[in-house]
């Protein structure tokens, strides 16, 4: 660390291209914003790579890229949501996720003090989900051509022997069971991607769901099929997905589904179905019967299921059809979303 | 909600379904169009069709001023969105409108045009003086809703004495268009028209009030109830409706009192006729040229009309032949009598205007309707 002798003027500083360069600068954004951060035993040897233990049990491996904008929003930043995606991807498994890489590519002119508010909330993120982010790499390109930041994540975590969560596990008369209200996310970004002034501000739900995700399964079992944390396209594309990998369709009941009042609000204004828009804290989990109200109670005694609640159940369908029982007193069916969720004009 | 939830009560709608079921005749058929694509959204999203008796069928008219927007349009606006010059503003919804050979403004963009989606026109107005060396082009499209905000900026603009900020007109009318879905040329090729009775608009009549609607009643002996868009106000019209049928009356009723009387916005009916003209001719995708439909802007404005000042030129592209839209928007068929529905046209690749807009009756049916199709053939 010494050979760095020069500090970051984090305060009025930005990101130029001798960051990304490989040279002494480099070195210094690494040392003094990242490794400041994240601070683990893993990233303080200082090797390309990173060497750890795992336990016993099958490994399971996830990617995802952050290209969110705006970079902050209400409840969160590119940063904590990077991590909370990854850790949710592999915590659908059931699984027990453990490290976490991170790749900055970062625009010429960002600033310094964004950038350690960004690399804080990831190592916050991180200790609260129980992970380290162990590895990591780091480009500048020239202004105009990234959106400020974007950030590829990568995880391993471990899933026991024993328990395999997958779709085609799914079985007519299971029950589907979610986390809790839907769309905060993609509201609260909306709300300030465009401007639009609420009443109340909406704040973003995103969050890890890991713990959430071992109390379950510790409640449930066997009993849990799968979980899938229904992100972008939202319920809809998520049900959708499952309902043509298990070769199944789904029976929904619209009253039964949680949405806050302001996010149904937005929705209405924007002309929006609160069932197609993103979440980063939630979940859906499709399991048998039996083990409903176990997992249920197990879920609503945790904080981030404090709203959780049993939507609906699967059926026999060719089609794969996601149908749901209006709230008022019809039927429709809940479709994917073609292509981006764009506002009515009236 | 405040305001929403009042009107999306289930047993208020169950009681109503009742009425209905009670008061229309079995003997009888009751077909009436909802000629705007925000009814044909909620009753579609709420499920209401499992609400009514079998003999009472909801027609999806050609109220939704997306679907209707002809493919050449698009192509006119793409044409000059290319323009390096350009910075074009349009409504999110219309970016996903095919022109011809599966072009779109959404497409435009990826390719390098700069088009730019607004939330109002004043948004339009912040982006010309923003960029003061280009000229900004908003995309006007709508029906008498959007018409005034359209105005608005134009006399904003005289306002500031902005010079590069310009409106392409698509402005269309709901009355013309009602009249030529009971009496066009076309429905000598299409078949009869079969409507027992229309659906007024809801957000359209806040403007124009509800008295346009009663020479059309008088001419064609078709009661007209005037509704609003939540799922109650539809199910309470649907019930007036079937009483004028069964009392053989056809007057103009207003269901949407707490927002339109028989006058509508005299402010901004005097600021749009002030501005805007009519053109003696507008192309509707799917129903053709409609006389006296569509608007353009007065002489005197003309330094802010793009189709002048951007030199543009009407672009006509043929619909494609196998589409049956003419005669879905006209209720002579359903969405599923045509071969394209869900083969070739689906809202990802539509082919004609019913399936343009998430309001278009086609894409409506597909996206929350079509599981009813499966359930009908199990029956029979």
């Amino acid at each position: 660390m010494k050979a760095y002798q020069r500090k970051l003027d984090i305060r009025n500083g930005c990101v130029d291209l001798s960051h990304g360069s490989g040279g002494r600068a480099m070195a210094q954004l690494i040392s003094g914003l990242f490794h400041e951060a994240f601070g683990n035993e893993w990233l303080a040897r200082g090797n390309d790579q990173s060497a750890f233990d795992v336990g016993a049990g099958r490994m399971v491996m996830t990617t995802d890229g952050y290209v969110v904008s705006p970079l902050f929003f209400p409840g969160g930043n590119i940063g904590s949501l990077a991590v909370h995606g990854t850790v949710n991807d592999i915590a659908m498994a059931g699984a027990r996720p453990l490290y976490l890489s991170a790749s900055f590519i970062i625009e010429e002119g960002f600033r310094f003090a964004d950038l350690k508010m960004i690399a804080e909330s990831m190592g916050e993120a991180a200790r609260t989900a129980g992970v380290h982010i162990v590895t990591g790499d780091t480009k500048v390109v020239e202004r105009g051509k990234a959106d400020g930041l974007f950030i590829s994540t990568a995880g391993v975590g471990v899933v026991p022997h024993g328990l395999d969560l997958s779709a085609e596990n799914a079985r007519v008369g299971d029950r589907v069971l979610i986390s809790g209200t839907l769309g905060d996310h993609g509201v609260a970004i909306m709300s300030k991607r465009q401007n639009l002034a609420f009443e109340t501000e909406i704040v973003s739900d995103s969050a890890a769901l890991n713990d959430l995700v071992a109390k379950m399964v510790e409640a449930g079992g066997r009993g849990i099929r799968l979980m899938r944390d229904p992100t972008r396209g939202g319920l809809a594309a998520t049900l959708n997905e499952i309902a043509l990998q298990s070769d199944l369709g789904f029976h929904l009941r619209e009253e039964a589904i949680p949405v806050k009042p302001g996010v149904a609000a937005a929705c209405e204004l924007l002309g929006l179905d609160p069932l197609h828009v993103a979440n980063e804290g939630k979940l859906v989990a499709i399991l048998a019967p039996e083990n409903t109200a176990a997992v249920l109670a197990a879920m609503r005694a945790h904080p981030l299921g404090r709203d959780a609640a049993d939507i609906g159940e699967a059926v026999a369908d060719d089609h794969h059809f996601v149908q749901m029982a209006t709230s008022f007193g019809g039927g429709r069916i809940v479709d994917w979303l073609s292509g981006e969720q764009l506002p009515r004009i009236c | 909600m405040k305001y929403a939830d009042e009107f999306r009560d289930k047993e208020i709608a169950l009681g109503l379904a009742k009425a209905i079921r009670a008061e229309a005749d079995p003997q009888k058929l009751y077909r009436f169009m909802e000629f705007c694509g925000g009814h044909t959204h909620a009753i579609s999203r709420y499920g209401l069709e499992d609400m009514l008796p079998k003999n009472v069928r909801m027609i999806h008219g050609p109220g939704c001023p997306v679907c209707v927007l002809p493919a050449g349009r698009i192509d006119m606006a793409i044409r000059l969105a290319e323009r390096p010059d350009v910075i074009l503003c349009v409504y999110g919804d219309l970016m996903r409108v095919p022109g011809s050979q599966g072009a779109s403004l959404l497409k435009a963009k990826a390719r390098g045009a700069d088009i730019r989606m607004v939330y109002s026109t004043i948004d339009a107005i912040r982006i010309a003086q923003d960029n003061a060396g280009r000229e900004v082009v908003f995309f006007a499209i709508g029906f008498e809703t959007t018409t005034p905000p359209t105005a608005v900026m134009i006399r904003l603009a005289q306002k500031k004495q902005l010079e590069n900020v310009t409106v392409f007109c698509n402005h269309v009318l709901t009355p013309p268009a009602m009249q030529n879905i009971l009496e066009s040329p076309d429905i000598r090729n299409i078949g009869r028209i079969e409507i027992d009775g229309f659906v007024g608009p809801a957000h359209v009549s806040t403007i124009i009030g509800t008295a346009p609607y009663e020479f059309f009643a008088e001419e064609f002996g078709k009661p007209v109830v005037i509704a609003g868009f939540e799922p109650l106000d539809m199910m309470q019209a649907i019930l007036m409706l079937v009483r004028q049928v069964n009392e053989d009356r056809h007057e103009v009723e207003n269901q949407y009192s707490r927002a339109v009387n028989r006058d509508g916005n005299l402010r901004a009916k005097e600021e749009v006729s002030d501005i805007f003209e009519l053109r003696d001719q507008f192309e509707w995708r799917g129903l053709g040229q409609v006389p006296y439909s569509g608007l353009k802007l007065k002489r005197a404005y003309a330094i802010y009309d793009a189709e002048l000042r951007c030199d543009m030129h009407e672009l006509r592209v043929d619909d494609n032949p196998a589409c049956e839209c003419g005669a879905i928007l006209r209720g002579v068929k359903k969405p599923v009598d045509c071969k394209l529905f869900g083969t070739v046209c689906t809202p990802e690749t539509p082919m004609g205007s019913c399936m343009v807009s998430s309001e278009g009756g086609c894409a409506a049916h597909w996206t929350y309707g079509r599981f009813r199709d499966h359930q009908q053939r199990r029956v029979s």
